[in-house]
């Protein structure tokens, strides 16, 4: 296909507001009269406030209120008046609601004052009782009392199949292991925050840090009983989420609670410690057992998870999944249990679940490797799977083969000795390793809105987010596409309320859900272009469909003569039109669900290793993703580039430090919880593999935010293997573990 | 807010007069560690007295070795022409520790003054004897991952987070300091204390005294020497371990030898015992690994620190074969 945009490299349509700080954040909004709010935080992880004295901070000044669970205005009662579009099965936290205690650093109080260094102070002051119960945070030492939740949102176990057991045991080689990664935090740079400005005419219009201004608005509504005219939500930049804006958090309650008692305006910035206390990837205890026959064949997988999640809510996510997504194998058994900790119910964070399960099972593959004697690409080449066996369907598409093929090529992976601690550079123990990655690429309900105005410009809204993904961009780029309109004259807004629905921006689903929105409403008001120009004098569209017609260059031309057409803006004129308008729901089409739909990387690592320290190097990373079609190849490579980083960060740095004397994670600031420097990060190579498929949305495109983070982990375990010859199953990957 | 005065004093006599009226008064200089600690309520002063307009600004030959003014900035030095060339260790040192920014802000005087790192010491609302005495140690039986194996106590197993530091004790610095009774200066090692029964005291600095300069010895340690940082990334990270090593090597003997780490204890970890071991010895990976030996002897670990037993001597070793050109 010839396309002006897609496919093209565009730089961000909102990257010069971004650099040069003119893009404005929840906390950077302001109004007359604003007042500051303060969280006190729990101290401890378990019981109950016996008593709480705010009359220091009362005393202050400046200091308007100070809310806790005594004096807080009335609020819903039934459990799902607090539930929001991510819920997990369960009861959701409810700030402030009694004197309960159920996990350490909970919302205890809200001091609102004048300035926010006042109600910093403030809160300093409140003095707190607790009638302290004996609490439980630790996984590994409660992993026996794991069970199977009622209700699994997501992450089910999918059905064994033939004999697991039995196959198992006749197997030539084997694995039969246990992985392990602790709790890890989103922490994106902006830290959660809301203001709430209160109108003259007692709406409040909110700013909130979110990946869904519908889901905060909903969620506000039932609680406080508002409207949908009560409460406007705007986000219009995120900055970073990965997963912490798919739920409201604790901010946006106590800002909209503390502007709805004074009727004034509010503004809460959580603090980094406080940015600790809530949704967090669960630290999971995976067993895998692996058994192929001599010549590599998979014979028997079992995939079996013990997660963490708090005592109040089930959550789940996609970990023991994967192995029927990859690997052709008749008898397996899955199993995913929840242990309940006094934690904050843990949170969907980048490719949940599947780096989880992949980080597991693909060193299990690795170490399957290893027993066979086979070569790791070749392992998985014969046991690739064109059939998803969680649904017994075929794959939207899958080039998960030239992934493998066109990332070994640029790695050099053909020149690997499999021996292990056979390769070096001076002093230090060079490793290779690669693992394979798949990951959901589903389409949502979403919808859209387009409004063509006479001077030809183009505004199309809907109430999706951008949070650093390039949706403002990629939206534009769909829109100036379908209605072959300069990128300039397309306009998209995204994050308020008052527009369309969209989905949650998570799931790798925006813009196969929202832009699927974008191109139906823009063929919509191309429709309407057309009936318009039918009538006009010398027409030489007064036959056509909207199939025989393309939109370039501003104008409607006659495909079989493309020297025939109007410009739009003449159109418009001539029919002295002001506006076209348009508005639609785009819904998955029914023939998806005979499919699978996935998108897939290969990906290859070089790590260098010095045993005297256990310092590892991330020399080289070659990944091969196969996606679908893709739309912006700048923003689509930044992408990939974030997922590798970050798996980085997930295989050698990030943990968060639960002390379970205290029930508390300890590195609650960015000098402790170390995600990757620009140092850490060396050669990065990404390749797009060419994958077309008319089934996964009217896009053809899969989703990219990620797909990139979701192999990388277990590929640096496994390159470390193969440096040191040996095999650590617990990430991060640390020196101590390595030395 | 957490109120507080502050003042600009351009004389000198006038801030020591200001903080001695009350030990609730703290000088700041570059503020890069005691403004996160005010935000974290770990340090609460009434009074800043900021000195950043005394004239502490300048680096100067003297009659013995090198001066470097309190306020010169991290990155000064580090850069400085007369450093490098006389004190390559202690320009290592320095831009091994924090970012490019920091150093540009952070001053040697509040270098040296740079309070711990350990997790329960910046988080109030839990136990620990340094910022609260009496209080307890939560990292004792905690989380002890970055903690002391050399000179800690039942009270605090806290390190001392400094790079610069680790080189200015091995360097035989020397803190020249100022207060009611004049001037003083206090030994590198003497400086900084060991926890004991109070490890609220970092230093032995007076609490109406004043950081005037360092001192730093001419020595024959100009050409083999290397500063040594194991940490869990690239940069932007405090040491785990830390190694200042000089060497004086004439005909593959060593004449005389300094060394000392960083990230293993309360203070700058001088290793007076293995200096001596290498002193006369020919220089070999075998009398190097004799001396982290001796180093070594009295560590103790915790809960999880113990790869540190490993890392310490590991990186005594490879900083001594920096030092000699053998890596």
């Amino acid at each position: 296909m010839n396309t002006n945009y897609i496919g093209k490299g565009t730089s961000r349509v909102d990257g010069r507001e971004k650099v040069t700080g003119q893009a404005k954040y929840a906390a950077e909004f302001t109004a007359e009269g604003m007042t500051h709010a303060f969280v006190v935080s729990s101290r401890i992880a378990k019981g109950k406030i016996k008593s709480i004295d705010a009359s220091a901070a009362l005393e202050l000044e400046g200091v308007l209120d100070v809310f806790t669970h005594k004096n807080r205005p009335k609020l819903a009662w039934y459990d799902k008046s607090y539930q929001d579009e991510d819920s997990p099965p369960g009861s959701p936290f409810r700030p402030l609601y009694d004197s309960e205690i159920q996990f350490s650093m909970q919302p205890i109080a809200l001091v609102v004052a004048e300035t926010f260094e006042l109600a910093r102070y403030g809160a300093s002051l409140v003095q707190v009782e607790y009638e302290e119960e004996s609490h439980t945070t630790n996984l590994k030492a409660n992993r026996e009392k794991a069970y199977n939740p009622k209700k699994y949102k997501s992450g089910e176990p999918p059905k064994s199949r033939g004999n697991m057991e039995e196959a198992f045991a006749g197997a030539a080689a084997k694995v039969d292991q246990e992985y392990f990664h602790t709790s890890e935090h989103h922490n994106p740079m902006e830290m959660h925050a809301s203001t709430v400005v209160w109108e003259d005419d007692g709406t409040m219009t909110i700013y909130d840090k979110t990946q869904s201004v519908k889901n905060s608005q909903n969620y506000i509504k039932k609680i406080f009983d508002l409207s949908t005219k009560d409460a406007r939500v705007i986000s219009p930049f995120v900055g970073g989420a990965f997963g912490s804006g798919l739920r409201p958090q604790y901010q946006l309650f106590l800002a909209v609670m503390a502007a709805l008692a004074l009727e004034r305006s509010v503004k809460l910035v959580l603090t980094r410690q406080q940015m600790f206390s809530f949704g967090h990837r669960p630290a999971t205890i995976q067993h895998l057992q692996l058994g192929a026959s001599k010549d590599g064949n998979l014979l028997a997988a079992k995939h079996e998870a013990f997660a963490e999640t708090s005592r109040f809510e089930d959550y789940a996510e996609n970990v023991v999944v994967w192995q029927n997504t990859l690997y052709k194998c008749d008898n397996v058994a899955f199993d995913y249990k929840l242990v309940g900790l006094d934690v904050y119910t843990p949170l969907d964070m980048r490719a949940p679940g599947g780096v989880t399960g992949m980080y597991a099972l693909e060193s299990a593959m690795d170490e399957l490797a290893v027993a066979a004697g086979i070569d790791p690409v070749e392992l998985r080449l014969k046991n690739y799977t064109e059939k998803d066996q969680n649904e017994d369907a075929p794959f939207t598409s899958k080039e998960l083969k030239e992934c493998y093929r066109q990332a070994a090529e640029k790695f050099g992976w053909e020149k690997r000795n499999p021996e292990p601690r056979s390769m070096r550079d001076g002093h230090k123990l060079v490793g290779w390793g690669m693992a394979s990655a798949a990951w959901e690429a589903t389409q949502q309900e979403a919808s859209a809105k387009a409004q063509l105005t006479a001077d030809g410009k183009l505004i199309v809204s809907s109430a999706t987010a951008d949070i650093g993904t390039g949706t403002y961009t990629v939206m534009t780029q769909l829109a100036a596409e379908t209605l072959g309109l300069p990128l300039e004259d397309v306009t998209f807004k995204l994050g308020d309320s008052t527009l369309p629905y969209a989905p949650l921006e998570g799931g790798s689903w925006t813009v196969s859900s929202v832009g699927s929105a974008v191109k139906k409403v823009c063929d919509a008001i191309g429709e309407r272009l057309l009936k318009f120009s039918r009538k006009l004098p010398g027409s030489p569209f007064a036959l056509a469909g909207l199939e025989e017609v393309k939109f370039e260059n501003g104008m409607m031309k006659l495909k079989s003569d493309p020297s025939k057409g109007f410009y739009i803006k003449d159109i418009m004129q001539q029919r002295e039109l002001d506006v076209i308008e348009e508005e639609v729901t785009s819904k998955p089409a029914s023939e998806q669900k005979n499919y699978a739909p996935y998108a897939h990387a290969a990906v290859f690592v070089e790590v260098k290793v010095d045993e005297d320290f256990g310092t590892i190097t991330v020399s080289r990373v070659v990944s091969g993703v196969a996606a679908g079609r893709v739309i912006n190849t700048k923003t689509s490579r930044s992408q990939i580039l974030g997922g590798i980083v970050w798996g980085i960060g997930m295989a050698l740095e990030e943990e968060s430090f639960m002390d379970n004397t205290f029930g508390r994670f300890m590195n609650h600031n960015l000098a402790e919880y170390h995600v990757p420097v620009n140092a850490d990060v060396h050669d990065i190579e990404v390749i797009f593999v060419e994958e077309h498929d008319e089934i996964v949305n009217p896009i053809g495109a899969k989703g990219l935010g990620e797909i990139g983070i979701v192999g990388v982990a277990a590929a640096i375990a496994n390159a470390v293997y193969h440096a040191t010859g040996k095999r650590v199953r617990d990430l991060p990957i640390t020196l101590d573990k390595v030395m | 807010m957490n109120q507080f005065e502050y003042t600009r004093p351009t004389k000198q006599k006038a801030a020591l007069e200001q903080k001695a009226k009350s030990p609730a008064t703290k000088f700041i200089a570059g503020g890069t560690n005691l403004i996160d600690l005010m935000k974290h309520g770990v340090e609460n002063p009434q009074k800043l007295v900021d000195i950043n307009r005394l004239p502490l600004h300048k680096i100067e030959q003297t009659k013995t070795g090198l001066r470097i003014g309190a306020l010169v900035a991290n990155s000064t030095v580090a850069e400085d022409k007369q450093v490098l060339e006389k004190f390559p260790l202690l320009s290592q040192a320095l831009v091994s520790g924090a970012s490019a920014q920091l150093r540009h802000m952070a001053t040697v005087g509040g270098n040296i003054m740079q309070r711990t790192r350990c997790y329960y010491f910046y988080d109030t609302a839990l136990p620990c004897n340094k910022r609260e005495p009496g209080s307890g140690c939560g990292a004792l039986e905690g989380i002890n991952r970055i903690h002391a194996i050399f000179g800690f106590s039942d009270k605090c197993i806290a390190v001392h987070p400094s790079d610069m530091c680790v080189a200015l004790a091995a360097l035989d610095a020397k803190v020249l300091v100022t207060g009611p009774n004049g001037d003083r200066s206090i030994s590198f090692l003497d400086f900084h204390r060991l926890p004991g029964d109070q490890p609220e005291k970092d230093t032995n600095l007076g609490p109406d005294e004043l950081i005037l300069a360092v001192d730093i010895p001419a020595s024959p340690f100009t050409k083999n020497v290397h500063y040594l940082k194991v940490r869990e990334r690239a940069s932007y990270a405090f040491a785990l371990v830390s190694v200042a090593a000089a060497l004086d090597i004439e005909n593959n003997t060593i004449r005389n030898a300094r060394l000392a780490m960083g990230g293993v204890a309360h203070k700058p970890w001088r290793l007076l015992g293995a200096e001596k071991a290498l002193i006369g010895k020919q220089v070999s990976e075998e009398v190097f690994q004799q001396a982290a030996a001796v180093a070594m002897q009295g560590a103790k670990a915790f809960e999880h620190n113990e790869y540190k037993l490993k890392l310490a001597p590991n990186s005594i070793v490879q900083a001594l074969k920096n030092a000699a050109g053998m890596a």
